[in-house]
């Protein structure tokens, strides 16, 4: 019905919006006594920069719109890009802002998700000091959530775990770039992994380009030259230098107990300070030491009661741009309701939105609507 | 339509061409004449022998939305199109019978040049790299973006990014406009011609004319009994109980 809202029945007039405004009020006090500023990204965002970021896949999650002079639009999927490109436009770092608006999304056909959604967030920027950012935006979340954080269900992760294993895998660059790309598409990263543990036989035209690779240069440019003219954006040389990288990949492959190591860190979950003994007891060549020590540090800062919260080193791995820690509050007996709550920190995505450099950044959202239901409804 | 006459059923058949042909003759040569009717020869029409069944002649693009809609209690169009246009396919719509013609596969095709790419995992592998080293997306030029875009995600592929093309796509790479396209062939001549060819991991879809039944077609008794009595002359079966949405 037109009166509902997302997770609610009603709530867009008279007592029940003003129960979710005075919900809002107090969320959006907090993030301000924080010393987050407001700030209101357009709804209307331009595409590129979701696309660049997300793939052709934001397309399907997002509704597209076009306009003859902007060119294609998408209504904003999320808080966290639109509020970076305007920090990028004129804020200086560190910043803090706060926000919060309706986000929308494309369901598939069928599906009872919401197509539009209150988010109410934070984010924090620039912080000279990530471990206390990471805990200040976790209590300023669970904060938000009021008396419903008594009796949620908390799960966190560490995706910097996750980069910091493929980086101490003793594999070729290019193979832990492969790995890194598909971080974020857990079936895709496991193709990937298993894929350099076996080389099934070339077939007959790869067994001929790795024929003509073997004879020299000249042989090589010859051979892809005479299959036919080469059209479009990809440069003549980077078929050649991929061509070269197969014909190396065909000799090797990583050891399965490389492959195992891996999958075994990317496995670990528990309470968090078993699961930080689980992967220092995995960490044999230190590769992922500077990683726990940064949790073991994120876990006297989050305070007490931290060593018993729920971690899994694959928690986070399905959004696109997490790196660090992750973090998300359900209501347990409410399996209708998306999470209440949820952030984490995502140090490289301004400069994969095509900034210059990294900057360090941590943020929270609350889904205002959705606490409001798990908490009796409007 | 569907809603104007409470007893009859509407069978959509595409309005031009070889399709059209195909359909009557696959409905002759199953015992039942299908035929224009009075002034409206062109877009309406009725079918003999089989009571109450009224014809519209549309535009094999209508097809499936008018099926999604529940406008037409039975249409033919090619499973691409069904795929394509109708988000909830199997949801909307029943493939009751493939027809043996219309014959279409919704392949992925890559230049010839490209030496080191024969599967979607190589194309994926190139897409990274140019994303990487010249920071732009791999360009599929395409009409079928639904099925498309399923595809790549389902295959684990980043970094791409669908061009709409709505006609002569295969040149669409000879004339930069993209690196690789996603369309239907059937001979792979025109691919062939344009110097390109379709990924070795088989096709996104083996297409081909189908005759499709609405799930979303209102259906009382007297229609029900209509759709049944079709289904019998086409040596179907009853077709009332393959309508019930799922």
């Amino acid at each position: 019905m037109s009166a509902d809202r997302a997770y609610l029945t009603g709530g867009r007039m008279g007592d029940g919006l003003a129960r979710l405004a005075g919900e809002i009020a107090r969320i959006d006090a907090g993030f301000a006594d924080a010393g987050a500023q407001a700030v209101e990204p357009a709804v209307l965002q331009p595409s590129g920069p979701l696309l660049g970021l997300y793939g052709e896949d934001i397309r399907a999650r997002a509704f597209v719109t076009n306009d003859p002079v902007e060119g294609e639009l998408m209504l904003r999927p999320d808080f966290t890009v639109p509020v970076l490109r305007l920090h990028m436009q004129g804020g200086a770092a560190p910043a803090r802002y706060r926000y919060c608006g309706p986000v929308y999304r494309r369901q598939e056909p069928g599906s009872s998700r919401p197509t539009e959604y209150l988010q109410a967030g934070v984010e924090i920027l620039g912080e000279a000091d990530p471990v206390a950012a990471d805990a200040e935006v976790f209590a300023l979340i669970r904060e938000a959530l009021g008396e419903v954080a008594d009796t949620a269900t908390v799960r966190t992760g560490d995706l910097a775990i996750a980069f910091a294993a493929v980086a101490g895998l003793a594999a070729p660059e290019r193979w832990k770039a492969a790995l890194r790309r598909h971080l974020w598409r857990p079936a895709k990263f496991r193709a990937v992994l298993e894929g350099f543990g076996e080389r099934p036989a070339p077939s007959p035209a790869r067994a001929a380009l790795i024929a003509a690779a073997a004879q020299g240069d000249d042989a090589l440019r010859a051979h892809v030259r005479a299959l036919g003219p080469l059209h479009g954006a990809r440069p003549f040389e980077d078929v050649l230098a991929r061509a070269k990288e197969l014909v190396q990949d065909a000799r090797a492959t990583l050891p399965r107990t490389q492959i195992d190591w891996l999958e075994a860190v990317l496995a670990v979950k528990g309470p968090s300070a078993e699961a930080l003994a689980a992967l220092r007891g995995l960490d044999e060549n230190a590769a992922l030491r500077p990683a726990l020590d940064r949790m073991a540090r994120r876990l006297d800062a989050l305070g007490p009661g931290a060593e018993a919260l729920p971690f899994d080193a694959s928690f986070g791995r399905s959004l696109e741009y997490y790196d660090g820690f992750t973090f998300e509050f359900s209501a347990p007996d409410r399996p209708g309701l998306p999470p209440l709550a949820g952030g984490g920190r995502y140090d490289a995505l301004t400069s994969r939105l095509g900034f210059v450099g990294a900057l360090p950044a941590v943020g929270g959202i609350v889904r205002p609507e959705a606490l409001l239901a798990a908490s009796g409804g409007v | 339509m569907a809603g104007s006459a409470p007893d009859r059923i509407i069978l959509g058949l595409p309005s031009k061409g070889r399709l059209r042909d195909a359909c009557f003759e696959w409905f002759a040569e199953r015992g039942v004449t299908v035929e224009g009717t009075g002034a409206e020869r062109e877009y309406a029409g009725h079918v003999v022998g089989v009571e109450g069944v009224d014809l519209a002649l549309l535009s094999a693009g209508e097809i499936p939305r008018e099926l999604a809609a529940g406008r037409i209690h039975l249409g033919v169009t090619g499973e691409d199109m069904v795929r394509e246009k109708i988000p909830d396919a199997d949801a909307a719509v029943s493939l009751l019978a493939p027809m043996g013609f219309g014959f279409a596969d919704l392949v992925i095709a890559v230049p010839d040049a490209w030496a080191d790419v024969e599967t979607v995992e190589d194309l994926d592998a190139v897409a990274g790299r140019l994303r990487a080293e010249l920071g732009r997306p791999l360009r599929i030029a395409t009409k079928y973006h639904l099925l498309v875009r399923r595809y790549l995600r389902a295959n684990g592929v980043a970094d791409c990014l669908l061009v709409d093309s709505q006609g002569a796509t295969e040149g669409a790479v000879r004339q930069g406009a993209a690196e690789a396209i996603a369309d239907i062939t059937t001979s792979g001549a025109t691919l062939t011609d344009n110097r390109l060819r379709p990924l070795a991991d088989g096709p996104i879809l083996k297409s081909q004319a189908m005759l499709c039944l609405s799930r979303r077609a209102a259906l009382g008794p007297a229609r029900a009994a209509r759709l049944d009595a079709l289904g019998l002359a086409l040596g179907l079966g009853p077709l009332a109980s393959s309508s019930v949405p799922q």
